[in-house]
């Protein structure tokens, strides 16, 4: 296995997700699967190649003048939320 | 039989006023009602919406309207947001989630007068490759019921094969449109990435995520592409390159088109694929195209590359589902930490915790350099290769997929196994190419698909050769048995 139960559970905590330890053994062996596979690309020469930042050879992240566009629609957007109070989303207290 | 006629046709009839708009959808609605439940290719149905959109089409067509896709059914993948609509992305996490909007595609195509029926089970959040990690259950390929469609857009794929409708959205982030076209005998279009907007389909890999068509033909294929490629200012990664007259380029003659076969795709090839891989290229020779053999040697790391740069976006991507504004929330949270890495824990399936996992890990600290960037150094490698093989050839061309559908169950607990089917679609998603599948043969009775890639922005190329193609062949013309 080239990653422990431990590492996967400090993976799982970062990526704020809980897993059962029913399915954590399941994760070890997958995962470490997955990272064994993708160290092939450790073999490869890629020189002085440049990391990719964009499919389309000079495209760039394009910006849009800072105004508003969108009306409120807050009532709409909350229609899908868990818990709402007087237009605010409702999490669990975190400030003691 | 209405459901086997092609695009043209079917403008052609709803211009004489031989069928309505309204008669179309009811006979679309009632194969889904008799063949949908033998395949749970669809997981939400919208009769009424769609019967209210068909007599909306048919005013429109009485008042002297007239447009390709005005009246016709279609089915979205339901990865695109639909105002009003449950748009669950195949996930427990949105089966609650009714989005408050239209993605582009969809406003589009809607705009273009087509009738959604209703939407397209799929992979859960597009990963997957066999519609097995959807929360609504497997979708079943039309050809066998006891194999897969392919994926992530299986339904789309398994609907369109099944004439549940005359054409399907999709999205195809490392092969989800080809791979499942090819496995149930379809055409399946990629567009360049920037082609169609993004904006309102559920991002996966944003840098690799491109929307396009399931469709029986590349003619078909041609007409829907027009509907919903174009520049969209909601989408920062759209391209505002002007959008040429797909159809008018499909009579295009092959004559001196330079096909490249990639070298890379023939090594180890099941010679049965490779045997209808030749034939094909006999069909284009036999018009005039020239063949040549290309070289991609980076090309092997294509799906290694995939699976670090996608699982990174991607873990990326699925931060914004936290149980605070919209999707599940677990019962009784004891404070924040908990809400959210519960809601995440209950709302995503097992592949795509994995898929979070794995990008997570390769963000991380200590790791970012050894995974993540080295990954993109050997996409822009990749990249530049296809540039280069672009410069010698117009197209390239080889198999879809390693094999035809395999069994249900087959790969689904082997991770690894089942990233290796996207072996020969995932270099175009790297290098954001346009790409199409279409049905070019068969392997133990089940269809095999023939891949064209091009440069970017050369979907008109694709589509000509492809259209070509299906006017000298007739695989695309043939119907899994059953759903004649």
């Amino acid at each position: 296995m080239s990653l422990t139960r431990q590492e996967v559970e400090k993976i799982a905590h970062l990526a704020r997700l809980a897993i059962t330890a029913e399915e954590m053994p399941v994760y070890v062996q997958s995962l470490s699967s997955i990272v064994d596979f993708v160290a092939e690309l450790a073999r490869a020469d890629t020189g002085d190649v440049e990391p990719m930042a964009h499919p389309l050879v000079g495209q760039h992240q394009r910006l849009r003048a800072d105004v508003v566009t969108e009306v409120d629609m807050h009532e709409l957007y909350q229609a899908n939320a868990p818990a709402v109070q007087s237009g605010l989303y409702v999490v669990p207290r975190v400030i003691e | 039989m209405l459901h086997d006629l092609s695009l043209t046709e079917l403008a052609g009839l709803l211009a004489a006023g031989k069928v309505s708009s309204v008669e179309l959808t009811r006979h679309f609605l009632a194969r889904i009602d008799r063949l949908n439940p033998g395949l749970n290719a669809l997981i939400t149905l919208e009769p009424s919406a769609a019967l209210a959109a068909a007599a909306a089409a048919d005013l429109a067509r009485g008042s002297g309207k007239n447009s390709p896709l005005l009246g016709i059914p279609l089915i979205h993948k339901d990865i695109f947001c639909t105002a009003g609509v449950r748009t669950s992305c195949g996930s427990r996490m949105l089966d609650n989630f009714i989005s408050p909007y239209d993605a582009t595609v969809v406003e589009r195509l809607k705009a273009a007068g087509a009738v959604m029926l209703g939407k397209a089970n799929m992979d859960e959040f597009a990963m997957g490759s066999s519609n097995e990690t959807s929360y609504y259950g497997p979708v079943k390929n039309p050809w066998d019921t006891s194999k897969v469609p392919g994926g992530s857009s299986g339904g789309s794929a398994a609907a369109t094969a099944a004439r549940l409708a005359p054409f399907a959205t999709g999205t195809d982030t490392g092969g989800s449109i080809r791979q499942p076209a090819a496995l149930t005998g379809i055409t399946g279009m990629k567009p360049t990435y920037g082609r169609v907007s993004r904006y309102g389909m559920i991002a996966f890999a944003s840098s690799l995520d491109q929307a396009g068509v399931f469709a029986r033909s590349a003619a078909d294929a041609a007409l829907v592409l027009q509907a919903m490629a174009g520049f969209d200012p909601k989408d920062s990664t759209s391209v505002d390159v002007p959008v040429p007259n797909y159809a008018a380029a499909l009579d295009a003659p092959l004559k001196g088109l330079k096909i490249g076969l990639l070298e890379e795709f023939f090594d180890g090839l099941d010679p049965r694929n490779a045997a209808l891989i030749d034939a094909a290229l006999a069909v284009f020779r036999a018009q005039g195209a020239e063949t040549r053999r290309v070289s991609l040697p980076h090309l092997p790391l294509s799906v290694p590359t995939y699976y670090v740069v996608a699982p990174a976006e991607c873990s990326s991507n699925l931060s914004r589902f936290d149980g605070v504004r919209f999707g599940h929330r677990c019962a009784d949270p004891k404070d924040l930490l908990d809400l959210y890495k519960r809601s995440r824990g209950e709302g995503f399936g097992a592949e795509v915790k994995r898929r979070i996992m794995t990008g997570t890990y390769v963000l991380s600290a200590g790791y970012f350099d050894a995974y993540y960037l080295k990954a993109q150094k050997a996409r822009q490698l990749i990249t530049d290769e296809f540039r280069a093989a672009f410069a010698e050839v117009d197209l390239v061309i080889g198999p879809t997929t390693p094999t035809p559908a395999f069994a249900l169950g087959a790969k689904i607990d082997d991770p690894v196994t089942m990233y290796l089917n996207d072996i020969y679609t995932i270099g175009a998603n790297l290098a954001g190419l346009p790409a199409i599948s279409v049905p070019c043969g068969f392997i133990d009775d089940l269809p095999m698909g023939l891949q064209l890639i091009g440069p970017h922005f050369a979907e008109e190329r694709i589509l000509g050769a492809a259209h070509q193609y299906q006017l000298a062949t007739t695989w695309h013309r043939q119907s899994p048995r059953g759903y004649e």
